[in-house]
């Protein structure tokens, strides 16, 4: 159980570097939407028996991030009429190699960290460090809305990695919870990057930059 | 169950609002449930009722020391809500007056969470709500401040639930049965040895680390605080004024009760000694960005930077020093609510907050400038106001505990704002206003509508520092108690 579960987490840090090191932005997105698939199968994974409510937030987890966010981020990549981000803040083989150092680094942190026996062996802590650290990186290391969208996608895909340890113990009731408020949040920036779209004509927040000291 | 009261009027009212057909009569939704929401706290206030014992929300001594202020601050802006929207029959009102209701009611179920979960779930959502209410105005400039505290915001809420789940695993890993409720979280730490805790420790400081973070970002502690001059910036002033007094103190209580479960797990020299290093850092940032701001709406922002560090600092000072932040939550809000408002007013008169635009308004809008002026001696700490006494007694607090360095530097970080915001202040007010600012001015009106309400903020914060009622009081030492074992 545990070896197949390692096998996924290591594709979704895999998937990390990808959206990294990736320049055309909708490799970007299919990176974030691939990565949120192999991480909703997991709680089935996890589960011993097959249990409805599980099931249900797994089906729920995959659609959403699968394929209802992807397709409302190639809508807005259409309408903006875009293909890749050409400068960002951080340039990709910089950005990968953090990412790469971040990997080791949580490797080495969630050593520290101790688990539960039953979890010990499973690559869940690393990678959901892992994870975040490379979400965050895109988020403030690119420069078009759409990259920083993907990049807190990841980011929040970490944060569903670590809950998983939790998956067992508490309701989840909280795990909807994250769906539905990732479903809002996904929403309203959708709407605001029309808006931005509208506003400056293309997606580039780099442009927002009145507001300062 | 009056404390569902709390939450579901709001909420429902936020629907009605949504559905309702008249654009000119909607707003008046917001002064019903206002005054809905404030009989509902005013009676939680001076009949409390325990929380029950693993129920996932409650009116604890918490939000009983805390939530009847938002209550005050949204009833006063709501009345300040009926003559703006009034004044810009341009913009459709139907999303601010509904995102308006439903963020009450969502600042209300995450002022009573007594659930980890259930605290971040309305958190995030009041986060939400909050952005339409951002870019009311439409500008382009409204756009880029919803678009950074949708980010900056958005990363912080992230933070928050990966701290939560930090939390939850340093209470399995205590032997907890999976219960995020508050009090079980604090009740597994408690009489247990080092040796039983070990493996829950490190979990602990990271989910403390996280959660500091998280909700820092949402109360605006620096370094945490780059989205707030951007967004009390753009923001409509009674948008500005709801978020400097509810947002922010719905994050310090967030704090607070995590503070609560680490120092049953005997962290509390950590939070303690990190949320007096952040708090004084806070201090000092504003401070020194104050000094220099040209906007007189992002001066507020940095002044609420400052008073965050206050709210923390008098947090981590303990004791007398937990009372004198709760008591700081009151003076600081309410204060505030006089300053956004008239700050809204000067702007339209101006139509720019930028000090080289907005020059004179002594001369444009007397009375708004001048209680603005008077608003901006009482955040400064001059008495006879609120903010005077709360101040005060963190600084006490400081004494008492022997450390000189804190007071010290609390002091001259007061004196650096004093020079910061009295600079601006005058700049606008004093002057000859400019040709522009003329024939802007003339369109715009001082009505009682509009004068009222930060006129009542104004005299809010006088009373509560002169004759600060004992149920009051009571209600803060009810809450401290929870600090002092």
């Amino acid at each position: 159980m545990t070896n197949t579960l390692n096998l996924f987490i290591g594709l979704a840090m895999g998937l990390n570097l990808l959206a990294l090191a990736s320049s055309r932005l909708p490799s970007v997105i299919r990176a974030a939407a691939v990565q949120g698939m192999v991480l909703g199968i997991l709680p089935l994974l996890l589960e011993h028996e097959f249990n409805w409510l599980v099931g249900v937030v797994a089906v729920g987890t995959m659609a959403v991030k699968g394929f209802v966010i992807p397709h409302l981020l190639r809508r807005a990549l259409r309408a903006a009429n875009i293909d890749r981000e050409v400068r960002p803040l951080i340039p990709y083989v910089p950005s990968l190699l953090l990412g790469a150092a971040a990997t080791i680094g949580a490797v080495a942190l969630s050593g520290a960290l101790p688990l539960r026996p039953e979890q010990a062996g499973s690559l869940l802590v690393p990678g959901s460090f892992a994870t975040v650290v490379a979400g965050f990186l895109m988020l403030v290391g690119r420069t078009k809305a759409i990259s920083q969208v993907c990049g807190y996608l990841i980011l929040e895909n970490g944060i569903y990695l670590f809950g998983l340890l939790l998956i067992n113990s508490t309701p989840l009731l909280v795990e909807t919870g994250i769906l539905l408020d990732l479903t809002v949040a996904v929403f309203v920036i959708g709407i605001i990057m029309d808006r931005i779209q509208k506003e400056f004509d293309s997606l580039d927040s780099n442009k927002l930059t009145t507001l300062r000291e | 169950m009056i404390e569902l009261v709390l939450i579901i009027v709001p909420l429902l009212l936020g629907l009605v609002a949504f559905v309702w057909p008249q654009e000119r009569t909607r707003s008046w939704l917001l002064p019903v449930g206002g005054g809905l929401h404030g009989a509902a706290s005013v009676w939680l206030l001076v009949s409390p009722q325990g929380p029950v014992a693993g129920a996932w929300f409650g009116f604890d001594p918490i939000a009983r020391a805390v939530l009847p202020m938002i209550s005050l601050l949204f009833f006063v802006c709501s009345w300040y809500a009926v003559p703006y929207l009034r004044l810009r029959p341009e913009r459709r009102n139907r999303t601010f007056v509904a995102a308006l209701l439903v963020l009450l009611g969502f600042l209300s179920l995450a002022i009573q969470a007594q659930h980890l979960g259930l605290l971040w779930v309305a958190a995030e959502a009041a986060t939400l709500m909050t952005v339409p209410l951002i870019h009311f105005n439409g500008t382009a400039r409204a756009f880029e401040a919803s678009w950074k505290y949708l980010l900056v915001g958005g990363t912080g809420i992230a933070l928050s639930l990966l701290g939560s789940f930090c939390l939850g695993y340093a209470s399995l890993n205590a032997g907890g049965n999976g219960d995020l409720t508050f009090g079980a979280l604090a009740a597994q730490f408690v009489n247990r040895s080092a040796e039983e805790v070990r493996y829950a420790h490190p979990w602990l400081v990271a989910a403390w680390v996280l959660l500091l973070t998280g909700y820092g970002t949402k109360m605006g502690l620096a370094p945490m605080h780059t989205w707030k001059p951007d967004v009390y910036g753009e923001a409509p002033g009674l948008v500005g004024a709801l978020l400097a007094g509810g947002t922010t103190t719905m994050a310090f209580v967030a704090v607070l009760r995590v503070k609560l479960v680490v120092d049953a797990a005997g962290g509390g020299a950590m939070t303690e000694r990190t949320l007096l290093a952040i708090g004084l850092f806070s201090m000092l940032v504003a401070a020194l960005f104050l000094l220099g701001v040209p906007d007189f709406k992002r001066m507020l922002a940095y002044s609420s930077v400052e008073h965050m560090g206050i709210l923390a600092v008098g947090a981590a000072l303990g004791g007398l020093g937990i009372w004198a932040a709760l008591f700081h939550v009151w003076t600081n809000s309410l204060t505030k609510g006089a300053l956004f408002l008239s700050a809204g007013n000067i702007r339209r008169a101006a139509g720019t907050a930028h000090q080289d635009g907005a020059v004179g308004m002594a001369w444009s809008a007397p009375i708004s400038a001048r209680m603005f002026v008077v608003g901006m001696f009482a955040i400064t700490a001059c008495p006879p106001f609120g903010p005077f006494f709360s101040e005060l007694l963190v600084v006490r607090r400081a004494f008492a505990t022997g450390s000189l360095f804190t007071a010290t530097w609390f002091l001259g970080c007061l004196l650096f704002a004093f020079f910061g915001l009295t600079r601006l202040v005058f700049a606008i007010v004093d002057g000859r206003p400019r040709a522009a600012a003329r024939t802007n001015a003339k369109q715009f009106h001082e009505t009682a509508g509009v004068i009222v309400p930060p006129l009542a903020f104004l005299a809010l914060s006088l009373w509560i520092g002169l004759a600060t009622p004992a149920w009051l009081g009571e209600a803060w030492t009810a809450a401290t108690k929870l600090f002092t074992p």
